[in-house]
Formats: structure tokens, sequence, C-alpha cells
């Protein structure tokens, strides 16, 4: 990856995010934590819906396969953290490849009901399997369990940087998918898939490799989430996590790297500052979605690339 | 050129966007959260951080534990407040939901200069949240009657002191069922979490009254229809014992009272199940004759103490359970108690350990673990209870009604004994 602007611009947009986190009060830097950890699962959302067109209702099993392949593994099971956050990342990964094997035959709207069905399916699994998941319930991964290399990670500091750490990863991992010659061939799909195949590129192979990458990445987040925040619970396989990610993205801008943060934490103040105000701070962000949608549908940062800087990946 | 002083002037003005952006932002952020971060003095009022259902899944709970706690913030000003200092109710609504909930703890803690966290019922919220209420050092008061402080998966400061947990209810329940309903049992209970504690509970207390469980018929979280499940009902059964609870409950009720037509086995249920709904709404006419357990008597009872009088007054409750204003409006009556009775302990673990501020929180836990005995009182209008300062959990007694007429009538009160169980954790032992 050569070094041109758009590479220097997102790492000096990621210093400057640890420079302002770290001037931040202590409230908004445990905002900003979790904004970092969501952030990752925009990302890999991004990485299937903002490059590749794949419009996914199903991402929140790929989060959760990773929030229970890093929880059950290093709490029931007290496999160290680094072995089984490895696990939720491959948990992820797996799951990922196994759907795309069967919703890929799909597209368009079926591609949407097949990936919400097979998320679906994941969630009624988790409280299925209640004697160890505790279902609905879900448990908390115990504070000596919560270490990282040695690294305590349910002190705030430490947290707060671990998360800048994963979304500089997510956001130039990225970045290195997007500008390799498989990133340029899932952007020709997004834009003309049939063209793509006519020009003689495997796109299933293709659209898989996004799939997977998008699974394992959604995974990295669920079982950094949990790893740093402490909690497990099915909540975060139910279909509006999978909303989550899409409407994260929308806001930001799809198709751009720097996008998805933006979304998510735009979404998380709006909710945040709103619902101090009215119990229906859903129906204010949605509102604000519905505005955005008629009047910068190419979302925030890629406004800002139509408009002012093109090379804005 | 033109091009290359277009883009110099479009990069200035991206820096200058950025930098104004930026500080603007930082400048918006750090203004609004100084403004908000001057510590209390304490002249200032003691602030509660409400974590409220207001939204989600838990908002009709959320509703009557928002009037309720209110009721009681306004009683415990009206009696001069917490050493001196009026009580000031900081609500948030969680959505009824786990990341949510622990983003607003973190909230009450460092942005709202809550004092304590408060009110939480659903058990994922309570779970999700606990962790965090923990890392900050932030005594939590949860109202959730779930088994997860008792069972040691929370932490110190993590405390149940108004509300009994579900093992204990369950535990206290089996003795009356297999001495007055029959022996065999057969349990229908939703096929997550919940529904699981009851079946593993109640198993297990049942076989210890000398009764047996015929079958357990777990449902669906989805479903929407049971006939197909009735006939899962082995013959011999005397009793049915259903926890069934969300939307479909209704569905549920009338498709058993017609699959039984008035002559099953004797129906026992926990109230949980029409916390909220009207006695009377239609097809609830199958549970005539039928019984529940409640927390606290929903109908004013023929022997009301002053108490429950008194507590029904304060909340806005009528004899029925249902509220003055709106006789539609049914109340949580068998769990709101427990926002009232929690509000108190903390009035008195405050008091107890002359709480200043955040910097006597660890004194405050301390202080509440301490505690043992509660009067029946005005302050505890539901009834006497004990409080085990090393599971941070209390027991109390458990009431069993029979619907007659459409209303629910006490039929026996358990004691406190039969709810108490082994410990299994002493949270003492945890550093604070």
């Amino acid at each position: 990856m050569s070094m041109d602007r758009s590479v220097l611009f997102n790492i000096g947009l990621l210093l400057a995010l640890l420079l302002v986190v770290l001037a931040l009060p202590e409230y908004h830097q445990g905002n900003f934590a979790r904004i970092m950890v969501l952030a990752c699962f925009a990302c890999a959302y991004n990485i299937s819906f903002g490059y590749t067109g794949l419009l996914s209702l199903g991402h929140a099993m790929f989060f959760s396969a990773g929030l229970y392949g890093v929880g059950l593994t290093v709490q029931l099971l007290e496999f160290p953290s680094e072995i089984g956050f490895l696990f939720g990342i491959v948990c992820g990964l797996v799951l990922a490849v196994a759907v795309g094997l069967l919703a890929l035959r799909t597209t368009g709207v079926s591609f949407m009901i097949v990936t919400l069905m097979f998320s679906q399916a994941f969630f009624l699994t988790v409280l299925l399997f209640g004697e160890f998941t505790r279902g609905d319930e879900g448990f908390v991964i115990s504070q000596d369990k919560r270490t990282f290399l040695g690294i305590d990670l349910s002190s705030d500091d430490t947290r707060l940087i671990v998360s800048w750490v994963l979304i500089s990863l997510c956001v130039l991992g990225c970045q290195v998918v997007v500008r390799s010659r498989l990133g340029k061939v899932l952007v020709a799909i997004r834009e003309n898939e049939e063209r793509t195949q006519m020009l003689g590129f495997n796109v299933f192979r293709a659209k898989l490799s996004a799939l997977a990458i998008s699974g394992a990445m959604a995974a990295l987040a669920g079982g950094a989430y949990s790893l740093l925040f402490g909690y497990v619970g099915a909540t975060f396989a139910s279909v509006q996590y999978s909303i989550f990610p899409l409407l994260w993205v929308l806001l930001g801008g799809t198709g751009t790297l720097i996008g998805p943060l933006i979304g998510t934490a735009l979404m998380f103040y709006l909710i945040d500052i709103s619902s101090e105000f009215t119990t229906a701070y859903m129906l204010v962000a949605g509102i604000v979605l519905v505005l955005l949608t008629l009047y910068v549908p190419e979302g925030i940062v890629g406004t800002i690339r139509r408009r002012l800087a093109p090379w804005i990946q | 050129m033109s091009k290359n002083k277009h883009v110099e002037a479009l990069n200035t003005s991206r820096r200058t966007f950025l930098k104004t952006a930026g500080v603007t932002t930082a400048a918006a952020m750090t203004g609004a959260s100084l403004g908000q971060y001057v510590q209390a003095q304490s002249a200032e009022p003691i602030r509660i951080g409400f974590q409220q259902h207001s939204s989600g899944i838990g908002a009709a709970y959320g509703r009557w534990y928002g009037r309720t706690t209110e009721a009681a913030v306004a009683a415990i000003n009206n009696m001069g407040g917490i050493n001196g200092r009026m009580v000031e109710l900081v609500a948030e609504d969680d959505g009824t939901d786990p990341k949510r909930g622990a983003e607003v703890v973190e909230k009450f803690a460092k942005q709202r200069n809550c004092d304590v966290a408060f009110g939480t019922l659903f058990s994922h919220v309570v779970i999700g949240s606990a962790p965090r209420a923990g890392e900050l050092k932030l005594p939590y008061f949860v109202v959730s009657e779930g088994h997860h402080v008792a069972s040691g998966m929370l932490n110190r400061y993590t405390l149940q002191p108004g509300i009994t947990d579900v093992k204990s209810q369950v535990q206290a329940m089996a003795p009356f069922v297999a001495g007055n309903l029959g022996k065999k049992v057969t349990m229908i209970y939703p096929d997550f979490a919940f529904g699981h504690d009851h079946r593993d509970y109640f198993s297990a207390a049942i076989e210890a009254q000398g009764g047996q469980v015929l079958e357990k018929i777990a449902i669906p979280p989805a479903e929407t229809s049971f006939t197909r499940y009735f006939p899962k009902i082995p013959r011999d059964t005397e009793v049915v014992y259903h926890v069934m609870v969300g939307p479909a409950v209704l569905t549920f009720v009338k498709e058993m009272g017609e699959f039984f037509g008035g002559r099953g086995p004797q129906l026992f249920g926990f109230i949980d199940s029409l916390e909220a709904v009207d006695m009377q709404s239609p097809g609830l006419e199958f549970l005539e004759g039928s019984y529940f357990w409640e927390g606290n008597p929903r109908n004013a009872q023929s022997d009301q103490t002053e108490f429950d009088k008194a507590f029904r007054t304060a909340v806005g409750v009528d004899e029925n359970g249902a509220s003055i204003s709106d006789s539609r409006d049914v109340s949580t009556y068998s769990h709101m108690f427990g926002c009232w009775e929690t509000l108190f302990v903390i009035k008195q673990g405050m008091e107890a350990c002359d709480y200043k501020g955040p910097q006597d929180r660890a004194k405050l836990v301390e202080a509440v673990e301490a505690m043992r005995n509660f009067d029946e009182s005005a302050q505890f209008p539901q009834g006497s209870k004990l409080f085990n300062g090393k599971t941070h959990q209390v027991f109390g007694h458990q009431y069993i009604s029979r619907v007659e007429s459409g209303k629910l009538n006490r039929v026996h009160t358990t004691s406190i004994e039969d709810g108490l169980y082994e410990d299994e954790v002493d949270y003492t032992t945890q550093s604070l």
C-alpha cells in the first residue's frame, strides 16, 4: 500500500482521534471506547454492504459468533483470553463462509431475507442452548478473566487504548482490502455484477471472500466487546443488532473507510443526548436518518468526498 | 494551475473545516461535560440514578416502577430527605437493553453525578449493567427478582435488598402446591432463562416435598399458538404449573382453558404472566378457581394493613390494583413495591454510614451489608424481610392467591424460612 494522501489522511485522522479522546472528559472517553469497538462492527458491515453491495440483515450473528466464541471459551471452558479471542474470530469466519455458501446463491431482497433467517436461527440457537449461554439473560465474564497479554481490559485507560488500536486496525485493514485486487473486484461487483462476471472474474468467490472478511471482522468486534465490557447476551444476536451497523454505515457514508466510525459516533450521541429529553429517542434517531437519506444520501463522509475530496476512500 | 489552486483551496478549506470541527466538538463536549462534572457539594441533593425501562419489552413495568419510585422519593423528601439532603431522581430510559443499560450506568456515575444507580428490573439489563457498576464502584440497587445477584454472578457493588429472587419464590411455593393442589405436576414454561429457572428450582423443590414433575413442556419464545402442546400433558397430572410471559399469554390462557373445558387439573401460575393485565380481560375467565403466586396481593384483602393502604394511596393504586385515575391501567403490584422498599433501604444505609458523597460509596455498601431485618412498616409495606449481607439478597413472605369472581384473594402466606436456601456466594470477601 503506497503512502498516498488517502492513507496518510486516515492515519492522521486516527491519530487525531486518539489525541481528542485522550483529552475528553472521563464520561466521553468511556463512550468512545464503546463507539470505537462498535465502529469495528460497522467497518465489517461496510466491507459487505458498502464495497460489495451485499445488503445483509444477518450481521448480528457474526458479531455474536465472536461474542459467544470468546465468552463461552473464556468463562465456561476457562481458556486463556488470547486463545478465546482467536477462537471467536474463527467462529465468525467459519460461520460467514458457511452462510455465504448458501446465501450467496441469492441476490437482492432474497439475500436480505436469507441472511435475516440465518441470523434468527442463530438467535434461537443461543436461546435453545440456554444451559450454557444463559439464553436471553446472558452471563458475565468475570473481571479476573478479562486480561489480554497480561493487560487488564477492565481498566478504563486500557479499554480506551485497546479500542483505538482495534478501530485503527480495522480502518487500515479495510483500506488494504479495498486497494487490493480483491477490493477492486468487489467495487466492480457493486457497480455492475453482470459486467464483472462477463469480464471473467469469479464473482461468487469474490463475494464469499468479502463476506468471510466481514464476518471475521464483525466477530473480532463482538469478541472484543465481550472482553472489554464483560457481558455476553442474546440481545446482541437479535435483529436490531443487524440493523444498527446498516444505519451506522448509511449515516457515515457507504463505501468510505472512515464513514462507519463517524456514523457510529453520531448515532451513539444522537441517542445519548436525545434520551435525556424524551423516551422517544429512537424516533428522533429515525427522523434524522430519514432526513439524511433524503438530503445527504451518500452519508456524511460520502458527501464530503463528492463535494470536497474525491480522493477519500 | 487553476486546478492546483482549486485543490489548495479545498485543502485549506478541509483543514480549516477539520480544525474548526475538531475544536468545536471538543469544546462542546468538554464544556457540556465540565458543567455537569462539578462534584456534588454537601448542600446538594442526593442523586439517585433511576435506570428505567421506559421503552422496549419492559415498558409496562417501567411505567409503574417510575410512578412508585417518584412516590417513594416524594415520601422520603417529605420526611426531610436523607441526612438532611433532598433526594433528586435522575431517570433515564435504558430501552430494556443491556448494552444501553451499561451506558446509562456509566452516565449516572460519570456525567450526572449520581450517588447510586437503582431500579433495574429485567435480568438481562441487570447482568449487562452490573459489570460496569462494579468497575465504577457505583452502588447498584436492582429490583429484578432474578437469582443472578445471589448466585454470585455479579459483584460487591450490586445489591437486591427490596425484592425476593425467583429461586426463593419458587421454592416457597412447593409446600403449598404439594400439600393442597397435588404432587404430580406438569410444568409449562417459556424456553428461555426465566422459564429454565422455574423448571430447575421448582423441580428440586417439589421433589423435596415428595412430589414429582411428570412432564416439562418448554414453549419456544416465538410461539403464538399453544394447542399442540396441551396433549403432551400426562393424564394423571394433578397440577399444571404455568409461567408463560409475553404478548401471547392471553392466547395461552384461553387455549388452555378451552382444552381442559373446566374439568382439568388444578392450575398454578406466577402472576408475572399477568402483571399489568386486567383479570377481567376476555379469555381470562378460564382462570377462575386457579391459583397464583403474588409478590404483593394486587387486590386489597379483607385484612389489609394500614401500610398497604398508605402505599396504595401514595402510588395512586386503587383496591383492585389499578390506577386511581384509570381503572384499565392495571399496575405491576407484585413487583413495584420493590422500588419503594429499596429506596428506603438506601435511605437507611446512607444514614447508617453518614453518607456525604461519592467518596462514601464503599461505606454505603458495607452499611447495607450489615443490615439484617426489615420490619413490616410504612417503609416495607409488602411485609417483613430478612436481608443476607453476604449474598446481597433479601428474603421475605410470598403470597398465594385464588382467582374468585375475577379477583385475586389471598389464601396462603409463606414464611420467610420457606424461601431460604444455602448461600452460594459471599460478596463481602470481594474488595471494595
